[in-house]
């Protein structure tokens, strides 16, 4: 957040309980009978807020959160995997195959020679996902798909954030006219449904490449966070440091980038993420429909749409893409939901019964 | 508070007229009708030409096109004219939207109502076991959900749930692996809902797993699925079943006066059953609703019969077992109706429908067009549930925390309540508080976009209307379209703030 900055005695803290002295506290709030059970919450909770600064605190809630961490590594082995394997701009691909070459069927049916058993171990084979049936390779198209649904998805969460974060600050912060007429305009975007939108812009767009579908599709998704950052500004330019950088003659600009978005960056961060999650499934939705990304371009919605009814015969070309949507947006949920634990400063952790007891046994020992 | 309400329906209208304009604009400038025909090599070309664009009023500027259009639809709702026809069907979108708002409105209200008892049950459960497996277990459940395509689940249904059941149905024989697996799963879940101590757990565990085999061998050997039915002894007997546990759940059972009550009604029902198969002869949707309405007034007569202090307590849940206990009686008469159905020469032993609302020219008595609507809506309805649900368990289950942590909680339990009541009476109504603002707006936001899952199941509703308009760049009808789905939105957003105000008093409307 902000540790390259000398500490400021007028900066508030996020965190209101935040403890520089590492003083027990039993006197408040613990019943006696409780005293073991307090002793193993409060070493966590201390431990969690001596003498660490906002970043640290977050990181360390964030790295606690098994399901986040999780599906962080998931997450990250997908991108390298999609990246690496048949290349992607500058970086070379180690796969044998590209994603436009039709090639020999390998097994009858195109079937997928990948084979996992616990005797032979894996084996990849030729095409691991099996083949279409003139022969391209399943797998070069998945991960182009992937490739392109992840840019997508990466651009609307860029974009909308930003377009989100300057609404939802300038009306926060201005208030007034300004506030009614963006918050009006908001309301008006709001009214129309996300797939409408979203569908009439694609079809603007119509067979474009994922950089301006991406473009487009930010212009979808950014209302909520507009709100949400308009009322975290609407408290935050109330307190104490805001009049303290006025008086210190900082200008606005000034006050919103370098003052009041460091504090909302917990609202902001959260939210970028959960709206990932949604932009990869409206992506894929899309194209799916065929309003996005089209052929001879692939995505992975456009790939689900494009085998779905050889679904009795070849079910692999429909699991595969599907498989990677599934991965991609769960990840990014699991991220989320461990960002938000970790930004929430009312989030308390609540030790586990073996952690207790053994926090129990410690004290009886003593 | 009137003066609240004007306001706000005021900034709505005008909101509406904006994001009208917004739209209008995005659609001309997206969709151009004449480019497909400009490239065709139609001989009377130039009279489509002429024609489409006297239709779209495309020798305009898109600013005028949408006052004009404004003009027409205020016409219209002043009750003559029509606000455009469109370039599809030739049909005026006013008659298409008739045909298409009834589609989607089927589609929507069952999966939403469903939508909400699963997550709300699923959601408090989860809260009143925090931490625990099952939470766990739920989460990561709910978020696999919440990240679900909707266009893959709904090829899977269809796979899965239509073509191999309808395979299966020809010869319904589970095989015992599966009937193992699924009582075993059911088992685990149930013990891992059931809290309290281990033996607790395994032991309702265990009743669970052979309830589920027994219940599933039976359907297996019998061959139930051919010819369902429940009789007159299964309906008495899912009533007394239901009694029990709403009375426990809503006064304890320690409450004879209320356990009775239902009891009684659950007699009556049973009484009534022979004769209430020959009202059926004569069923349409009216009978039906009156036979609804005279079950639960049979269940407040109950309890006040049986008076007592609270009678209207029991009263309440007598007429609630009466009203589960008539869906019995309903369900039964659908299941009878179920052989002559499957063995329909429209059907042809494939009852699990995957395109469109209704089974073309099938002709018959009520409950086959009841049978032929439910067997088209079950699919599309789970799609629709299994995506929507997740996020109502997350914030039942939020708001739940919320509110059993509060003090009133604390104080109910001081003054002695037992658990269930502290649970249903005090801390279930608050926690319901929240998501009742959240409802009204999901409706209008499902309303408008389920239109991968009428697509994909060719319901020919409002999603695949305005699909269908914009590919064609008929701007009319995806005006029209859209015209409904916002004033839906805006109203649905004005709705959820009453209701706010009107269940919480700390929320004050002043205008």
């Amino acid at each position: 957040m902000r540790h390259n900055r000398t500490p400021d005695p007028m900066e508030p803290t996020l965190h209101s309980d935040r403890q520089p002295d590492a003083v027990p506290d039993f006197a408040s709030g613990v019943v006696q009978d409780d005293l073991t059970a307090g002793a193993g919450e409060n070493a966590i909770e201390l431990k969690a807020t001596e003498g660490l600064s906002q970043g640290q605190i977050v990181r360390r809630r964030f790295l606690r959160h098994r399901g986040a961490i999780v599906a962080m590594c998931f997450l990250a082995a997908t991108v390298v995997l999609v990246t690496t394997s048949i290349g992607w701009g500058p970086i070379p691909g180690w796969w044998k195959h590209d994603y436009h070459t039709t090639y020999p069927i390998a097994i009858a049916g195109g079937r997928p020679t990948l084979q996992i058993s616990f005797s032979e171990g894996v084996h990849i084979g030729e095409h691991p996902f099996g083949q279409d049936t003139v022969g391209h390779d399943m797998f070069a198209m998945t991960m182009r798909g992937a490739q392109q649904s992840l840019t997508v998805m990466v651009l609307i969460g860029l974009l909308a954030t930003l377009i989100g974060v300057i609404v939802g600050a300038t009306a926060g912060f201005f208030r007034g006219k300004v506030d009614t007429l963006l918050m009006r305009f908001t309301d008006m975007m709001i009214a129309i449904p996300v797939m409408v939108i979203g569908l009439v812009l694609g079809r603007w767009v119509n067979g474009a490449s994922a950089l301006t579908l991406g473009l487009a599709l930010a212009f979808v998704e950014w209302m909520a966070m507009s709100r949400l950052v308009r009322a975290e500004f609407l408290s935050l330019r109330e307190r104490e440091f805001v009049d303290a950088a006025r008086v210190a003659g900082a200008s606005n600009t000034r006050i919103i980038v370098k003052h009041i978005l460091p504090n909302a960056v917990g609202v902001i961060i959260v939210n970028a993420t959960l709206l990932m999650s949604a932009a990869i499934l409206l992506e894929t939705a899309l194209s799916y429909l065929g309003f996005g990304i089209a052929f001879p371009d692939i995505s992975l919605g456009n790939l689900v749409s494009e085998y779905q009814s050889a679904f009795s015969q070849r079910p692999w070309l429909f699991w595969w893409p599907g498989f990677f949507i599934i991965v991609i947006a769960l990840c990014v949920n699991f991220i989320g939901d461990g960002l938000r634990d970790a930004f929430d400063p009312r989030q308390r952790r609540i030790p586990s019964a073996r952690k207790m007891a053994r926090a129990a046994r410690k004290l009886a020992a003593r | 508070m009137l003066a609240f309400i004007a306001r706000r329906i005021a900034i709505g209208v005008v909101v509406l007229l904006g994001a009208t304009f917004i739209v209008f604009m995005m659609v001309a400038i997206a969709a151009n009708p004449l480019a497909e025909l400009r490239a065709s090599n139609d001989p009377n070309k130039e009279f489509l030409i002429a024609r489409t664009t006297d239709l779209l009023d495309l020798d305009m500027p898109p600013v005028l096109r949408y006052f004009k259009w404004l003009g027409n639809l205020a016409a219209y709702l002043w009750g003559h004219g029509t606000f455009g026809t469109s370039i599809v069907d030739n049909q005026a979108v006013s008659a298409q939207l008739v045909v298409a708002v009834p589609t989607t409105l089927k589609l929507v209200f069952g999966s939403v109502i469903l939508a909400i008892l699963l997550g709300v049950t699923v959601g408090i459960v989860t809260a009143l076991r925090q931490y625990s497996s099952f939470d766990y277990m739920t989460t990561f459940f709910t978020f696999l959900f919440y990240s679900l395509p909707a266009f893959w689940v709904a090829v899977l249904l269809k796979q899965f749930g239509a073509i191999r059941f309808n395979d299966f149905l020809a010869d319904p024989k589970i095989p015992p692996w599966v009937v193992a697996l699924v009582s075993v799963i059911v088992g685990g879940v149930a013990a891992m809902i059931a809290g309290g101590r281990a033996r607790t757990r395994v032991g309702i565990g265990g009743v669970a797993t052979a309830a589920t085999a027994a219940v599933m061998i039976y359907v297996s050997a019998t061959g139930f699925l051919l010819r369902p039915g429940l009789g007159i002894v299964g309906v008495t007997l899912t009533g007394v079943g239901v009694a029990f546990a709403l009375t426990a759940l809503n006064t304890g059972l320690g409450n004879r006066r209320a356990l009775l009550a239902s009891l009684s009604t659950v007699a009556a029902g049973a009484a009534l059953y022979i004769p209430i198969q020959y009202a059926f002869l004569y069923a349409s949707w009216p009978v039906l609703l009156g036979l609804w309405a005279t079950s639960a007034g049979v269940g407040i007569v109950a309890g006040m019969a049986w008076g007592g202090d609270d009678k209207r307590v029991s009263g309440r849940t007598a007429a609630l077992t009466g009203v589960v206990m008539s869906v019995f009686v309903f369900a039964d008469r659908l299941m009878q109706a179920w052989p002559a159905y499957v063995g329909h020469s429209r059907v042809r032993g494939r009852p699990i429908g995957t395109i469109g609302a209704v089974t073309p020219e099938l002709e018959g008595t009520f409950w086959l067009g009841v049978t032929d609507t439910l067997t088209h809506l079950i699919l599309p309805t789970t799609a629709l549930v299994l995506i929507t649900f997740a996020s109502y368990t997350r914030y039942t289950r939020a708001s739940m925390l919320e509110v059993m942590n509060a003090d009133y909680i604390r104080t109910a339990r001081a003054k002695g309540l037992n658990e269930r009541t502290v649970v249903v009476r005090h801390a279930f109504r608050n926690a319901l508080i929240p998501l009742a603002t959240v409802i009204p707006i999901d409706i209008a936001l499902v309303f408008g976009g389920a239109i991968i899952t009428e697509r994909i199941f060719a319901w020919r509703g409002m999603g695949t209307m305005f699909i269908v308009a914009l590919r064609e760049g008929d701007i009319y009808g995806v005006m029209g379209y859209f015209v409904i789905t916002a004033a839906l939105a805006i109203a649905a957003n004005i709705v959820a703030d009453l209701i706010y105000a009107g269940l919480d008093p700390r929320i004050r409307v002043n205008a």
